[in-house]
């Protein structure tokens, strides 16, 4: 048989059926679903007089648009209000699961689904959300959808697709101190730029990946999209196995016995062939932060910012410089010492348990900088209850920082956190689209501990000097 | 779905690349649990300053965008986030074709299900097109896969033959799918 790679493994699998001329229908395992992006699927579901087909394939949560402030309280804005409780009551009419507001497991759709052990290795993953490679680290085949596509999953518990194109990604050597997996993906986006990689998928592999935690790998799957991949994954390993022995929705007993045989055969087989390449050298990577409108705008923390007269391609020189002066920012000088008026340490990309240790490592023992405000926002209620067993919560709030409720907050500033005009942020996030963090609002994307350094000095900082 | 025809129109220039979904519409509408509407918030930060009123600038309150159906735009068009509430603000707006060089996935899929036609063009042409007067006018055949210059000249483009059928068809995905009720379930058995 012809050496396949892991993502074709997976869409064999998953194939029902391929009609000549049409794309093939491909089954769908695990389906998450949240309040922004699935009102007018279940509307459309109604107006058929159509049922979902599997509800035990389908979760909610509430995620977007929550308050991220004391959930005892009624929600302030009405139009949020009313969108989550037409989550609640969709779910309720067509029999779903929804982790809503006031669930013990609530929490951003991309970290609950690995955090429960729904997603697995060898699924197929979708949501209504481009984020939802994220999933990609535990070996799942998982990428975002329209609505459009949400109904046809809710209906059918298919999508028609065509078969994505490969691409490898080999990342090797070893992380230095401050250096973390989300400044390998910076560098990456950096690198093949915001489209680099559409219409593929990525396998990210090499010595750097498989040394990295499960959390660190969904940091780096979660920004496939930023360049251009709607999935990216990550062959199974025991760090996997491991990260999903004993988690609430894993399989048990004899169960697990047979998924772990089943899940050892999906890395990609020797002399797979793949559409495309690339490479990182991780050994020689610094921190990394973003100074434009683009993830792909990304320079070493002591680099400097680039001259958009540089550029050959006019309109790609005119985008350059639009971001540049939406920024503020002037070409040719470093982003180091800038100031910066807010730290958002949260997201589906860093708000995770290991992420909130790492901004916890630099804010230890230290204060906030007055000119600073810093939110800690945790990506579920599981990772909020883990970091306050370690007591996480009172070195942040000794420091000055805030310790909120869970939810993406800042990430896409939907429910109310928001920057206020002009304002400059470091955000641990996955997006620095103009006014993604609020209108005018400027995002720096970098690392937890960059982030956390940021804090502190209330300047962007290299963190290796705080270390 | 109704089906996509033959059409001629001027177009609109925005010649910016990686135009971003949260450009197209930004966040604080998507607590919206409808689809309509939305093509007042259409771009919305560009097209308004932060007390609502228009900016002159912004080629969408330009008088030559009104009734303008094709936006010609700079690369990787639609990046970003899946929401579909971007080519419902789209069409809603009166656009029913976006020209440029490349196209995110996700938005692209999203565009072809609201009979949005993303028209991809070489270099070349889309350098050609920015520079065509603003009177211009162009001929979309999605049939014949051709977007036609004043000049007379027609440029083929690419497009899914199935996504091609359905939009000229008016035929509706979802319907489709659902035609192959008994292979889904005995996949489902296949595999339990
Ligand atoms: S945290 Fe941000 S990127 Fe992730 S799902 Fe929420 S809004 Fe999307």
């Amino acid at each position: 048989m012809k050496p396949r790679t892991i993502i074709e493994k997976i869409w064999d699998e998953h194939v029902v059926v391929e009609n000549p001329g049409a794309p093939a229908l491909l089954y769908i395992d695990l389906h998450l679903i949240h309040e922004v992006t699935s009102p007018q699927a279940f509307e459309g579901l109604r107006r058929r007089g159509l049922k979902v087909r599997r509800p035990d394939r389908t979760l909610a949560t509430a995620d977007h648009n929550v308050p991220t402030t004391d959930r005892s309280l009624p929600i302030v804005n009405q139009i949020s209000a009313r969108q989550i409780a037409q989550l609640e009551a969709n779910c309720r009419e067509f029999g779903l699961t929804c982790y809503s507001v006031h669930s013990p497991h609530q929490g951003i759709v991309h970290v609950i689904g690995p955090e429960l052990g729904r997603t697995q290795p060898g699924m197929t993953v979708v949501c209504g959300d481009s984020h939802t490679a994220t999933h990609g680290a535990l070996g799942a085949l998982a990428f975002g959808i329209g609505t459009s596509e949400v109904e046809h999953v809710l209906a059918t518990q298919c999508l028609l697709q065509r078969k994505p194109k490969t691409f490898r990604v080999e990342i090797n050597g070893t992380l230095r101190p401050g250096v973390t997996a989300k400044d390998v993906i910076l560098a990456l986006i950096a690198k093949i730029g915001t489209g680099g990689a559409t219409g593929h998928v990525f396998e990210y592999c090499g010595s750097t990946i498989r040394a990295l935690s499960m959390e660190e790998r969904m940091t780096i799957t979660n920004m496939s999209i930023e360049a251009g991949a709607r999935a990216g994954l990550i062959a199974p390993d025991d760090v996997t196995f491991q990260y999903l022995y004993g988690r609430p929705c894993a399989p048990q007993g004899i169960e697990w016995d047979r998924a772990i045989a089943r899940w050892k055969q999906l890395p990609s087989d020797d002399g797979a062939h793949y559409d495309k390449h690339a490479e990182i050298d991780a050994g020689s990577l610094e921190p990394m932060i973003t100074y434009g409108t683009s993830p792909g705008m990304g320079i070493p923390i002591t680099g400097v910012i680039p001259e958009p007269e540089s550029i050959a391609d006019p309109i790609e020189r005119e985008s350059v410089r639009k971001a540049l002066a939406y920024m503020n920012l002037e070409p040719g000088k470093p982003l180091l010492g800038h100031p910066v008026d807010v730290v958002f340490v949260g997201s589906c990309t860093n708000g995770r348990l290991a992420d909130f240790r790492a901004a916890a490592s630099i804010l230890k023992g230290r204060k906030v900088n007055p000119r600073v405000r810093a939110l800690m926002v945790p990506g579920s209620y599981e990772v909020k209850r883990q970091a306050e067993a370690e007591g996480l919560h009172e070195i942040f709030r000794a420091a000055g920082a805030e310790w909120r409720e869970p939810g993406c907050s800042m990430c896409l500033a939907m429910n109310g956190d928001q920057l206020e005009p002009g304002q400059y942020a470091v955000s641990t996030s996955n997006r620095n689209f103009e006014g993604r963090q609020g209108p005018g609002g400027r995002t720096f994307l970098a690392s937890p501990l960059t982030a956390a350094a940021a804090a502190v000095t209330g300047v962007i900082t290299d963190v290796r000097t705080m270390l | 779905m109704k089906p996509f025809t033959r059409f001629e129109s001027r177009f609109v220039r925005l010649p910016i690349d990686n135009i971003d979904t949260d450009q197209i519409i930004p966040a604080r509408f998507l607590k919206t649990i409808s689809k309509e509407g939305l093509g007042d918030q259409l771009f919305y930060d560009w097209r308004y300053d932060a007390s609502g009123a228009p900016r002159p600038d912004f080629v969408l309150n330009q008088p030559d965008a009104k009734g303008a159906e094709i936006l010609l735009t700079g690369d990787n068009f639609g990046c970003g986030s899946s929401r579909e509430h971007a080519p419902w603000a789209l069409t809603q707006f009166g656009f029913r074709a976006v020209v440029s060089t490349s196209f995110a996935d996700i938005f692209r899929q999203n565009a072809l299900k609201n009979s949005l036609l993303p028209i991809i063009v070489p270099p070349d042409v889309h350098a050609e097109l920015f520079r065509l007067p603003a009177e211009a006018k162009l001929v979309v055949d999605l049939a014949a896969q051709t977007l036609t210059l004043p000049d007379g000249r027609a440029i083929e483009f690419p497009v899914d033959p199935f996504a091609k059928h359905c939009l000229l068809n008016g035929v509706d995905e979802l319907g489709y799918i659902l035609q192959h009720e008994a292979a889904i379930t005995e996949y489902e058995q296949r595999r339990a």
